[in-house]
């Protein structure tokens, strides 16, 4: 694949000594018949200003330091891949020096992400060696959505509390990270009309202990049982398995205010996670969803 | 003294200074021309889709290759940061390359898939509202603007002419498939899609 054919390599190998080898014969050919007995007093014949400029040959450091780098060029591409396919002598190639990169990591840290993928992840979250990589992976790969606190933003779920929406047992954190979630809260405007929109705000608002429009509540409450109930629940206490969120505890992921509570019935609300495995693996995954755990659990 | 003639001859010193620096673009460029690993797409490489291709020129439009590049070099730090190191086949339909040079923020090579659509669309609106330590610019006419898609035909048959496999039909369906468009969405879906060929 990497091969270049016979002509490109000889093209590569004629040019590049042609030209290491013209420049010493450059070199060597001024420097024949200039003498080298102390300062002349010859100059080059013109002048400006009053200013001449002599003609002496290199110094000698110079003409030595010049054939030095020519060496060492010669040197560096008969050990390293250079001169088209011709591969050094030390067959050293970018693929293999990351290769051994990799394996000294591999050889240095294998055994001890090993060690933590054997231990359970409730655990692992008060192993302060896990925590601390654990931290570094989070603040790499899951920073950016959930914040380098994990307190989450708009949209982004918070990890430092007890409220989760896909379970906060150590099993299913992992199995989010690993698998990612898709969240999928489909529109109710088209089906509820603006006016069921308001009255099942006002039943979900009143769900958290606000003071609410009492009559437009009890006719909401009659939509959310026949609309909303099969993934919230009878309770409101929301489902770990559709990633129902509880809507008693006044935990909002976009916003508790009337509008936005409207905003999220009338609309609907997709909220993705991503799948890690592919990504972070599994031993680091489970490091990962170690730190998770831990936040929530002290 | 010849070295004279050279020094006072201003056309003969432009070519010989010419001659002796092209000797390294002959041998450091033009075989790469001529070498499969460079030329041959990696597999399961497939050309942009109208819509990420409008969404690539937004990306040059904004500058990000000035703060972003797309290049992951073969170090453990990097692959352990970014993923798998990048290879030459998987940018034989970019043109122009959009490698970058300089990391302000960070190297979005294989950014596609790392986070959802909505992360995109928040962060670009105002990338404080998700990072609150970033330093990125918000770029909040990316969704006002819509796309017209006039070019996008035009901008599919250059390519194909240096070698971008398109079909007829693609470029047919081209201006449909863009048109009206907001500018974030063709730029998520370019983002999204961005170091997805290589298995991690």
């Amino acid at each position: 694949m990497n091969e270049l054919t016979s002509f490109w390599s000889g093209w590569i190998i004629v040019i590049s000594l042609g030209s290491i080898i013209g420049c010493y014969v450059l070199l060597s050919v001024v420097r024949k018949g200039q003498k080298f007995n102390g300062d002349t007093q010859q100059t080059m014949g013109h002048e400006f200003d009053g200013i001449e400029e002599y003609d002496n040959p290199l110094p000698k450091w110079w003409y030595w330091m010049f054939v030095l780098t020519v060496i060492f060029a010669l040197g560096y591409l008969a050990l390293y891949p250079g001169l088209g396919n011709f591969k050094g002598l030390l067959g050293w190639t970018q693929e293999s020096a990351y290769n051994e990169e990799v394996a000294a990591a591999e050889a240095e840290f294998g055994p001890m992400f090993a060690q933590f993928s054997q231990t359970p992840i409730e655990a692992l979250a008060k192993n302060d060696q896990a925590m601390r990589i654990g931290q570094r992976l989070f603040a790499n790969n899951c920073s950016q959505c959930h914040g380098s606190a994990a307190t989450g933003g708009y949209g982004f779920p918070n990890l430092t509390d007890k409220d989760w929406l896909y379970g906060g047992d150590a099993a299913s954190i992992k199995q989010t990270i690993l698998n990612g979630r898709m969240g999928a809260m489909p529109a109710w405007g088209p089906i509820l009309g603006e006016s069921g929109v308001h009255q099942v705000s006002q039943y979900v608002m009143s769900l958290s202990g606000r003071e609410t429009d009492a009559a437009a509540a009890k006719k909401g409450q009659a939509l959310y049982s026949t609309n909303c109930q099969a993934c919230h629940g009878e309770q409101a206490q929301g489902n770990h398995l559709f990633g129902a969120p509880n809507l008693t505890d006044n935990i909002w992921l976009y916003g508790g205010g009337e509008q936005q509570i409207k905003q999220t019935i009338r609309n609907g609300r997709s909220g993705r996670m991503p799948a890690w495995e592919a990504i972070l693996g599994q031993d680091k995954s489970h490091v990962v969803a170690g730190y998770v755990y831990s936040l929530s659990n002290q | 003294m010849r070295h004279e003639v050279i020094e006072k001859n201003m056309g003969l010193m432009i070519v010989l200074i010419v001659v002796a620096i092209s000797f390294g673009a002959l041998v450091e460029i033009i075989p790469l021309f001529f070498m499969k690993q460079t030329t041959q797409p990696v597999e399961n490489l497939k050309p942009l889709t109208a819509l990420e291709l409008e969404g690539r020129d937004i990306y040059q439009r904004e500058g990000c290759l000035s703060c972003h590049s797309q290049m992951i070099r073969p170090f453990r730090a990097e692959t352990e940061r970014y993923g798998p190191y990048s290879v030459a086949g998987e940018s034989v339909y970019d043109h122009p390359f959009l490698w970058g040079s300089k990391r302000t923020g960070p190297d979005l090579a294989r950014v596609g898939q790392r986070y959802s659509d909505e992360w995109h669309r928040a962060h670009l609106y105002n990338p404080r509202d998700v990072v609150p330590e970033s330093n990125m610019p918000g770029f909040p006419w990316l969704f006002e603007n819509t796309i017209d898609g006039n070019e996008t035909q035009n901008k599919m048959i250059a390519l194909r002419l240096v070698g971008v496999p398109y079909t007829d039909e693609q470029i047919t369906t081209a201006k449909a498939e863009v048109r009206g468009t907001r500018e974030v969405d063709a730029l998520v879906a370019y983002l999204q899609q961005l170091g997805t060929v290589i298995e991690r």
